[in-house]
């Protein structure tokens, strides 16, 4: 699965370095990675598409942090439990875990996404930006023995100044020692030239201490940049079989809409029998936007097209609506259309969607991946998701109808819209759950718990009436509170 | 128009500026030339082989003026026939602009497009501390200062590494330069320190260099706080609420007393104050506060738009600027207090000075390239000329140590 190109870069690397100290048995010595060399051992095709899935989880809840402006000290404690669960890397000292194992996973993972995101200027950009940022949650709670055993395991180019240059260049306002100094040339440090953290002279940068992270970020970054261009200019080349593209266009879609969480009809259980007569209220309480714009448009037409109903029929039936209940719901919706016609036209479509017809397939309410990337609603049609597929003037009023009620308010729209337009239409719909469920307590940042996205419209219902409930409850339990999971 | 090109503009310096050699390399064939035509007609991407193809069409198509882009990854004349992707801006000096407008709320003696030599003072401090900071800083060597022709300078920088600059860096650099930041609403437009430290080193020499600037321009010269309005932009600076308060009191009061006096009861106040026996934290704020008001008088305000990408064009140097007529020369930093705006030849000028000595020698039809030797441009083109002699000379040498490393 690698370029020959890369690989040979690689080896050249290798002699040029010479070998990599290492002072354990470990394969691979250290947590933190620079991605030199690819994985070149064999790899299953189910490893293959785990190892990048999990690591696509992470960096799309990189991704959307970023969309909501979280500060670096919110996106680690965001990042912390997400991290451990689906990519757990851990130091050299925790000596009862296979920390082979989990850094082959974290290589592996990289490499895969690397050959799914470098297809594009956009999706080059925005893979950079996030694992670029991995990179740095990773340096910063790196050990930092272990920290300075890997900056010393590469070489940064980097000159320390001599006492003299600094004494030139930094006069001292106290009598305290100036701490150590980096000379680099300025252009590898932008971040610290705009914001003046360093001092400049004749093009190079004196860097401080404190700031040496930013050159190593800085390195990373441009190092991955070359190196996905060099990919993607390999990738036609690549003499690559039929089971690995679909995969990576799976994977570099997944950017667009967050991974999509397995949502599964287990979840219903949770629950109450579900009647119909219970939909309109739940809809007004607990619906995404996605789903109350097609119960309005039921309601408004007493009808819906194929693809609406598909969308709104299996996400209903998910929530927990039997299929008789479903039979009636749709049955006293469509109140123009004569009960002959109903049962022929309509009635084997909704018992299809249950299993009941056909082939029986009990098919899985849509996620949000799928609403927002198949089946694009035509002239007419009610289905998509809102946030992606109604203008932005519409889309705004909508909202405030909706959502009105709720607590969101016009002043809210500005950031809503703005996160729209980049694109992050998960995020949007992120930041409504959570001003609409502030009075219950959800805080900004927290999503649907856990500072998860919404990743599913099921998703988004089911932690809305969970919430729901807590709050009933409260009242008799006294201290159940909503931590996220 | 069309005699000023055919006769007197410097084409074969400007290749040799932009080309940094005399045989036609990327740097002149893959480089974007946009015309400006009578009527606001805008012609984009058109690129050239050498000078002499430059110097025809420039005259076939006579425009009101031309503009330099960036080098890009494919001839831009071909853009429409190659991939979208495989066109992209590779290369571009790094170009600021400085226009007076941007000192429109300080300087008193003019306003909007007028320039005189007194408002020329803000230019040429501008000038004195970037030059000085591009290349102490930065290093950059190869600088060319040009007058805009009415109220501007522009800056082309020539460096090799100059030219290689991301977007990404090129914003970092303008962020380095910037100082003034914040619209119209905003009071303080100087930000720059980190908690309540000294300036930082690169501005404390910036500092250094404008503190006489300060009292001479502004105070003894513009008087800018002279009027109500303007003594009151300069109270929201201070942030000592009494002293604010005593010397409102006393201007209004005594609404004619100079710009001079005022700095001076500002001063005394100060000094009274801190007599008082306050605290070295307040001496330090009102230290700092003062830098900042320097700062915020006379330190460059840069057109960062400009800078911060690789394809933003700029117009070429000694073109005519339309409204003023007057050719974009280029300036000598150092003597730039003394360059005086309203004495840069026009194209009317040149084109007699060219009719009273034309008939003397050759006889009739022969027009020489370098006409220009005959007229008033003639001291602007040998400046052009002496700076194009260092990039070919840097260029010598490193095909010399490319020579050497074989």
């Amino acid at each position: 699965m690698l370029s020959r190109s890369e690989y040979r870069r690689s080896a050249l690397k290798d002699r040029k370095d010479g070998i990599v100290e290492t002072h354990s048995h470990l394969k691979y010595p250290f947590r933190l990675n620079f991605y030199d060399k690819p994985p070149i051992e064999d790899i299953t095709i189910e490893e293959f598409e785990t190892c990048a899935l999990d690591r696509l989880r992470v960096l799309a809840e990189i991704e959307s942090s970023y969309a909501r402006n979280r500060t670096f000290k919110e996106l680690t404690e965001v990042m912390e439990p997400i991290c451990k669960k689906y990519l757990p890397l851990n130091s050299n000292t925790a000596e009862t875990v296979n920390r082979d194992a989990e850094r082959r996973k974290d290589h592996v993972g990289h490499f895969v996404l690397r050959l799914a995101f470098c297809r594009s200027e956009d999706l080059r950009r925005r893979f950079v930006k996030a694992e670029t940022t991995l990179f740095r949650l990773r340096y910063a709670s790196d050990d930092t023995a272990e920290r300075e055993a890997f900056l010393s395991s590469r070489n940064f180019d980097w000159v320390l100044a001599t006492p003299e240059e600094i004494q030139e260049l930094i006069p001292s306002t106290s009598g305290e020692a100036p701490g150590r100094y980096y000379k680099v040339k300025w252009t590898r440090v932008p971040d610290l030239v705009e914001k003046r953290r360093v001092v400049l002279k004749g093009g190079m940068a004196y860097v401080p201490a404190s700031e040496q992270a930013s050159i190593v970020l800085q390195e990373f970054q441009s190092h991955l940049e070359k190196d996905l261009e060099m990919t993607a200019k390999a990738l036609p080349r690549l003499d690559e079989d039929t089971r690995i593209v679909p995969i990576l266009d799976n994977l570099s879609k997944g950017f667009l809409a967050g991974v999509s969480s397995e949502w599964n009809n287990a979840s219903a259980a949770a629950g109450d029998a579900l009647t119909a007569d219970m939909i309109d209220e739940m809809a007004y309480k607990h619906f995404p936007a996605c789903m109350r714009n097609l119960h309005m448009c039921l309601r408004r037409d007493k009808h819906l097209k194929h693809f609406g109903r598909l969308q709104y029929g299996l996400f209903l039936k998910v929530l927990g609506l039997s299929i008789d209940e479903a039979l009636v719901f749709w049955r006293k919706a469509f109140s123009k259309i004569q009960d002959d016609k109903f049962n022929k036209e309509y009635r084997y479509n909704i018992r299809h969607s249950y299993g009941l017809e056909g082939k029986r397939a009990n098919y899985a309410a849509k996620s949000c991946q799928q609403i927002l990337m198949s089946d694009q609603p035509g002239p007419g049609d009610s289905h998509g998701c809102p946030y992606r597929h109604f203008s932005a003037d519409n889309l705004q009023s909508a909202l405030l109808t909706m959502y009105g009620e709720h607590g969101l308010t016009s002043a809210d729209m500005p950031e809503i819209m703005a996160t729209v337009k980049a694109g992050h239409y998960h995020v949007a719909c992120t930041r409504v759950f959570e001003i609409t469920h502030a009075r219950q307590g959800v805080k900004k940042g927290e999503g649907v718990g856990g500072g998860e996205s919404v990743t599913h419209p099921n998703q988004y219902a089911a932690r809305s009436r969970e919430l729901e409930k807590k709050a009933e409850g409260k009242d008799g339990d006294g201290d159940v509170m909503m931590q996220g999971a | 128009m069309l005699a000023f090109y055919r006769r007197l503009y410097p084409f074969k310096s400007i290749f040799t500026w932009l080309n940094h050699e005399h045989a036609p390399t990327k740097l002149f064939t893959h480089r974007e030339f946009a015309f400006t035509l009578q009527g606001d007609v805008y012609l984009r991407y058109n690129s050239f082989l050498n000078a002499e193809e430059l110097k025809k069409q420039v005259c076939s198509l006579n425009p009101t003026r031309f503009e330099i882009g960036p080098v890009y990854s494919a001839r831009p004349r071909d853009k429409k026939t190659v991939r979208p992707a495989a066109f992209s801006p590779q290369l571009r000096e790094l170009v600021f602009d400085i226009d007076m407008t941007d000192y429109d709320s300080i300087r008193t003696c003019c306003s909007g497009a007028d320039i005189c030599e007194r408002c020329w003072q803000f230019i040429a401090a501008a000038v004195r501390v970037l030059d000085r900071a591009l290349r102490d800083q930065f290093g950059y060597k190869h600088l060319l200062w040009v007058y805009s022709g009415r109220r501007g300078i522009h800056l082309w920088i020539s460096d090799k590494e100059a030219l290689e600059l991301t977007d990404e860096q090129r914003r970092a650099l303008v962020g380095w330069l910037t100082v003034i930041q914040g619209g119209k609403e905003m009071h303080k437009k100087v930000n720059v320190r980190m908690g309540s430290k000294s300036l930082p080193p690169s501005l404390a020499s910036a500092y250094k260099m404008l503190e006489p600037v300060f009292h001479d321009l502004i105070i003894a010269d513009q008087e800018c706080f002279a009027s109500e309005e303007g003594w009151e932009a300069l109270l929201h600076l201070i942030p000592d609420k009494d002293i604010v308060d005593n010397l409102r009191e006393k201007w209004e009061a005594s609404p004619g007393r100079s710009s001079e006096d005022k700095w001076q009861d500002l001063e005394d106040e100060v000094a009274k104050k801190s007599s008082k026996g306050k605290s070295n934290y307040f001496q330090a704020t009102m230290t700092a506060a003062k830098e900042d008001i320097v700062l915020q008088y006379t330190y460059p305000r840069l057109d960062a738009e400009v800078s911060k990408h690789r394809n933003h064009l700029l117009k070429a140097p000694f073109c005519v600027h339309p409204k003023t007529g007057r050719v974009c020369v280029p300036v000598d930093p150092r003597t730039i207090d003394r360059f005086k705006p309203a004495r840069v030849p026009t194209v009317t000028q040149l084109l007699s000075e060219l009719d009273s000595v034309a008939p003397t020698e050759n006889g009739a039809g022969a027009e020489h390239h370098s006409d220009w030797e005959r007229t008033s441009l003639k001291p602007y083109v040998e400046m052009l000329d002496k700076h194009v002699m260092g990039l070919l000379e840097e260029t010598r040498k490193m095909k010399q140590k490319a020579d050497l490393s074989w």
